[in-house]
């Protein structure tokens, strides 16, 4: 009897040990998220005061300011949000279906030089992109894709379509062969057998890839600002410079802007999040 | 007609050659079975007939065309797998009628079709479930099911039941048996187990290497085994093999000590010392007096029995033959003390006798 009570207390003391845990890094992780949206929605005074105020006012002055003229601390917010979604898109579609061909031939195909290639591949994520900031301003520079979205959506794609090889290769690996086996037996041919039998048995992998791939094109700051000059192609993350001025930040219209910028981002890795999980636990999926 | 005929074929990975100049004539409507150990090139066979290896050399043909060069699609086969391979993003009803939605063939007559399978199989109940929430058993019957729809001239088999226990294995055996008999068509089966393709096959191929050891009806390879490989692949328990030495006198000494005359069969193959392996299947060697009927000449022997495996209707008995242990049978079991020494007969003209040097059976 005794020596089962011990028992059930340690391991309550374990439980709560564990949740602990978990509570001090959901926090670290949370808090400056949870620090920005707070911050959008209080006076500057607020934000700035020292010592700190422990009980917000609210106010929607920075949504309003940001929204409003130019004079008034107003930034163009649809303009960026359209170049950021445009870019993001279109490279995202662009590298995952470059990235899904290159990852499935990784997985399935043998050729000469595949783990050179392979390496390669990966040595190439290990360049930061700030490196190939000066390199790539003076090539766009001379053919002209500076300030363009197309130039940012190649910028993109490069980036991503290594780690989308890595990811997808590693999904496609999974899948017995014998599916496509039994498709083209079936009557498929190897590129109907990958569209009506793998390509669905790996989607949630490809999901899980395309949520990386977008949210690295979202959030990319360095090289945006400095291949974007004006408002027909500045993305978010460089529209939240217009908040600051030589002498001054505007931390509240930062905020603001930074809120509009995660809450399509959270959106949606919500909505894809039940492929998510699948695709990054993806032994489960096994016929 | 759907005959299929292998003509030297070779298989290459890179240097590594693993099926070596096949040849081999499966006639329409037979059931063939390849048997052979792991790794012997069976399954790269299938798979090169079925289209999905290429044929590094020579050439098959299904029916009249010669297929080389045709993708799987074009062949015209069906083909089950060990791991089933059923699409985990399709319902049963989808998966069975996957290959006629492909060719593009009226709803109605799908619906017909796979109406038609899901009843020869069993699987009215399941129609409406994904792969993973079937049972083994029931996955299997699922991919025959889709074999079947496609209405092939040849099935294909590559261990389909290998993932199955025991039990339901001898009864899926028995399903492929009956479906055989039902559609009639040509199948090629793939199995390392000697039993299944003792039970299934018309003919049976043993393969080794990459080689075809044997081609023969299971009782062919059974009763005349071509070399001590096959004598000891087919049939449980395996042939006893024993060491021998030839003498003038007709007959051989085995281990030195026992001395047993040579079988008729074998008599005008073998030389005054040459050194062979005498063979003798467990029925052949049986306590005095349980033998069903006794044929032929009998040789008496007296040997110890360390341990004895009942069977129920009949007893596995471990005998000591001259230092080495050899397997009898004994019908009408009696218990039976390790260490007891019996009386035996072995029956001369059911035995073998092989050249030790190469294995081959000696036989007119
Ligand atoms: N893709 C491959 N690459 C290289 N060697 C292979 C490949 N597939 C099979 N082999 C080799 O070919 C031989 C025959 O294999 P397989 O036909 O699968 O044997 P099994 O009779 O067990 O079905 C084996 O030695 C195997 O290692
Ligand atoms: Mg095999």
């Amino acid at each position: 009897m005794n020596r089962s009570q011990t028992h059930r207390s340690r391991r309550r003391i374990l439980k709560a040990l564990h949740l602990l845990g978990l509570f001090l890094i959901m926090a670290l992780i949370c808090i400056p998220g949870l620090w920005i949206v707070l911050n959008s929605f209080r006076p500057t005074v607020e934000i700035l005061a020292k010592p700190p105020v422990w009980t917000p006012t609210f106010t929607l002055e920075h949504y309003r300011a940001m929204f409003g003229g130019a004079g008034e601390g107003g930034v163009p917010v649809f303009h960026y949000f359209s170049n950021s979604l445009i870019v993001s898109v279109a490279s995202t579609v662009i590298a995952i279906f470059i990235g899904m061909g290159g990852g499935y031939a990784f997985a399935r195909y043998r050729f000469r030089f595949k783990n050179g290639y392979f390496v390669g591949l990966m040595l190439f994520r290990a360049v930061p992109g700030v490196a190939l900031s000066l390199p790539l301003f003076i090539v766009f520079a001379q053919v002209g894709l500076i300030d363009t979205h197309i130039g940012l959506i190649l910028v993109y794609v490069a980036m991503n379509v290594p780690f989308t090889i890595w990811l997808t290769d590693g999904f496609f690996r999974q899948i017995p062969k014998e599916f496509h086996e039994a498709a083209e037996i079936d009557g498929c041919t190897r590129w109907q057998a990958f569209w009506k039998v793998e390509f669905p048995v790996a989607r949630s992998g490809v999901a899980s890839a395309a949520i990386f791939a977008f949210l690295t094109s979202w959030n990319e700051f360095a090289l945006a600002s400095q291949l974007t000059r004006s408002v027909g192609s500045k993305t978010m993350p460089v529209g939240l410079l217009d908040f600051t001025a030589e002498f001054t930040i505007n931390w509240g219209g930062m905020c603001a802007l930074a809120v509009l910028m995660i809450i399509p981002a959270l959106v949606l890795t919500f909505i894809v999040q039940k492929h998510l999980i699948a695709g990054l636990t993806f032994g489960g999926v096994k016929g | 007609m759907t005959e299929v005929t292998l003509n030297g074929v070779v298989k290459r990975y890179g240097k590594h050659e693993a099926v070596h100049g096949v040849d081999l004539k499966i006639h329409d409507g037979e059931f063939m079975v390849l048997v052979g150990p792991s790794g012997c090139g069976k399954s790269t066979t299938l798979r090169m007939i079925a289209g999905l290896e290429d044929i590094s050399d020579g050439e098959i043909s299904i029916g009249s065309r010669v297929v080389n060069d045709l993708p799987p699609r074009e062949r015209n086969i069906s083909m089950v797998f060990q791991n089933y391979a059923l699409y985990p993003h399709m319902t049963v009803r989808e998966n069975l009628g996957f290959t006629l939605r492909i060719a593009k063939q009226p709803e109605a007559e799908i619906e017909t079709a796979v109406k038609k399978a899901a009843g020869i199989l069993g699987l009215d109940e399941l129609m409406e479930r994904r792969p993973s929430e079937l049972s083994g058993g029931e996955r299997q019957r699922v991919a025959m099911g889709r074999a079947i729809v496609r209405r092939p001239d040849v099935f294909l088999f590559d261990e389909p039941l290998s993932n199955l226990d025991a039990k339901l294995r001898t009864q899926m055996r028995v399903e492929i048996k009956k479906l055989h008999q039902r559609v009639g068509n040509t199948i090629i089966y793939v199995t390392h187990d000697q039993v299944e393709a003792m039970t299934l096959a018309d003919r049976i191929v043993l393969m080794r290497d990459g080689h075809i050891v044997q081609v023969g009806t299971p009782l062919e390879l059974f009763n005349n085994p071509f070399n001590t490989f096959s004598a000891t692949f087919i049939g449980s328990p395996p042939m006893n093999l024993i060491d021998g030495v030839v003498t003038d006198a007709d007959t051989i000494v085995l281990r030195n000590s026992l001395t047993v005359p040579i079988p008729a069969a074998a008599c005008g193959q073998v030389v005054s010392g040459q050194l062979v392996q005498f063979g003798f299947r467990a029925d052949n060697l049986m306590p005095v007096g349980h033998a069903v009927e006794e044929t032929g000449k009998l040789v008496d022997l007296e040997l110890s029995v360390s341990l004895t495996e009942p069977l129920g209707t009949e007893t596995l008995l471990f005998a000591d033959f001259a230092g080495q242990e050899v397997q009898a049978k004994m019908l009408n079991p009696r218990p039976v003390k390790p260490g007891e020494t019996i009386a035996f007969h072995l029956m001369l003209d059911k035995c073998h006798v092989f050249d030790a040097a190469n294995g081959k059976a000696l036989r007119d």
